[in-house]
């Protein structure tokens, strides 16, 4: 079976802590400590108050599907999805290591991670 | 203050063909602005503000406004993708009742056709700065399966079906049969659509709009313009616009932007969903037209594949005719932007000069409505409600 390359993120200055976090299997998430919310993608600002006090949380890497689509036109097909973490925030991620045709929305699937071009490390997840 | 009533519509061109090796981008907004203007009664000069979007080559409008050779006082490069076009059309009234021009000229042209883009199954490599794009490129978002989320989704929380999206093909494909220029001329059926090979589950490749090459242009002007002009007289009466991305996480895929813009075009004209008599409803995939009709108050949430089926899109059949050109799904989506496409159909059906077969009678009120970007992720919406005065 073929392999799908799956391309590099660019990371910046501000979120060169979520891939570096990546890179040693773990997923961050930012959460204000003004408001209490956390967010996906990790930003400076925090999405729903403007509060600049965040703070990096790992995720516990369990969530359920919020939806996906199997891209059949593609070299090698795969399964794009939104997941929906324990934590609230739901992340545009792929579902892999599984039969596409049992995907359902609402399944739980935990944590994987999987190589990028340029060594940095993609957060995807699989059904539990 | 409001733009009701404050300008109309008083050129409208589609370029005919569907792909062109043989022209540059510039050539074809070139023509389609010489063919805006040329139906309604108007010359280059007489344009006094200019407005385009992301398919303009160059810096914003200034190298087509070059190349065009217009002297402006006005110009406006709003960009929100296939909806820019609507957003042009309300952003235009807003400067004519401002004074701030008279004669708005409004051109869309690309060749993504001859092109060989591969418009739909391709994930976009964007600006690295794009703040979404490094959370989103790596795991292969396409159009496709971007727009394919939200059915899935629709079709988990409202048991909507594959047929009912399938309805919304069949009713473009009916309508298609009477456009010459049409790239998909045949009328196709619910088990076509459901039988053709899945691009992105659950989307069929006959859920997809069409490739092509074209253009358009829109001439907007001011009351005391019009009123010299001899063409039906199309008037502005409501506009709406909104963006609608991911809420910080908080993302819902069950609803688009034409939650918010249009019920803001409705309450500008002063009219419901119930009085318009033939709806342009983007078409990108089917997926995109159902969601579109719930959120503008067709019918209710959840309740779009139902709506959608048996026929009720069909001019001359249902009760909501709509895309009577074919749409994006069957006639073109040139520079993979429909929103210009939408206005004009739309500006056909008020002028009466629709093909008769899919005219509908006696249509004094009709909307326009644009989604332009990613429906699963980012997208700008514009409803436009339009009167025939």
């Amino acid at each position: 079976m073929s392999i799908r390359k799956l391309p590099a993120p660019e990371a910046n200055p501000e979120t060169s802590p979520y891939w570096e976090a990546a890179k040693k299997g773990v997923l961050l998430l930012r959460r204000c400590t003004a408001c209490g919310r956390a967010h996906h993608y990790p930003r400076a600002l925090c999405p729903f108050c403007f509060s600049d006090r965040l703070e990096w949380q790992a995720a516990s890497g369990k969530g359920s599907i919020y939806s996906f689509s199997v891209m059949q036109r593609a070299p090698v097909p795969y399964a794009i999805a939104y997941v929906t973490l324990e934590e609230g925030p739901t992340m545009l991620t792929n579902i892999v290591d599984c039969d596409f045709a049992s995907l359902r929305i609402g399944m739980t699937v935990r944590l994987v991670f999987k190589p990028a071009e340029g060594g940095a490390a993609l957060p995807m997840f699989t059904p539990d | 203050m409001t733009i009701k009533g404050k300008a109309y519509v008083a050129g409208a061109f589609e370029h005919p063909t569907r792909n062109a090796p043989d022209k540059s981008v510039a050539q074809l907004h070139a023509e389609c602005a010489k063919g805006a203007l040329e139906d309604a009664g108007l010359s280059k000069d007489d344009v006094d503000g200019y407005f385009c979007a992301g398919d303009a080559p160059g810096m914003g409008p200034l190298s087509l406004v070059d190349y065009l050779n217009l002297r402006l006082r006005h110009v406006d490069s709003t960009e929100t993708g296939g909806s820019s076009y609507l957003v042009h059309v309300a952003h235009a009234a807003e400067a004519i009742a401002l004074g701030k021009c008279s004669v708005a000229l409004i051109t869309l042209a690309g060749r993504p056709k001859s092109e060989g883009m591969a418009t739909g199954t391709a994930p976009r490599q964007g600006n690295p700065a794009q703040p979404d794009l490094q959370f989103e490129f790596p795991y292969g978002p396409t159009v496709v399966n971007m727009y394919a989320m939200c059915a899935m989704r629709h079709m988990y929380q409202y048991g909507t079906t594959s047929e009912q999206l399938a309805w919304i093909k069949v009713a473009a494909s009916q309508h298609a049969q009477h456009n010459p220029n049409a790239v998909l001329r045949d009328v196709v059926s619910v088990k076509d659509v459901i039988e053709s090979p899945i691009v992105a589950s659950p989307l069929h490749r006959l859920d997809c709009c069409v490739i092509s090459d074209g253009g358009g242009a829109l001439v907007v002007v001011a009351p005391e313009v019009m009123k010299n002009l001899n063409r039906p007289r199309v008037k502005i009466i409501g506009a709406g616009e909104a963006p609608k991305g991911q809420f910080g996480g908080d993302v819902d895929l069950t609803f688009s932007g034409a939650s918010w813009s249009g019920p803001r075009a409705f309450a500008e004209a002063g009219v419901k969903p119930a009085d318009i008599r033939y709806a342009s409803i983007y078409d990108s995939f089917t997926i995109t037209v159902l969601m579109q009709i719930e959120d503008l108050g067709f019918c209710a949430k959840g309740e779009g594949g139902r709506f959608v089926a048996d026929g009720n899109l069909i001019s001359g059949v249902g009760k909501l005719p709509f895309n009577t050109d074919g749409g994006g799904l069957c006639n073109n989506h040139p520079a993979n932007r429909g929103g210009m496409t939408k206005v004009i159909e739309a500006v056909r059906q008020l002028r009466g000069e629709a093909h008769p077969a899919v005219q509908v009678k006696d249509c004094a009120l009709a909307l326009a409505q644009g989604t332009g970007g990613v429906l699963g992720s980012r997208h700008g919406s514009a409803t436009l409600i339009l009167e025939r005065e």
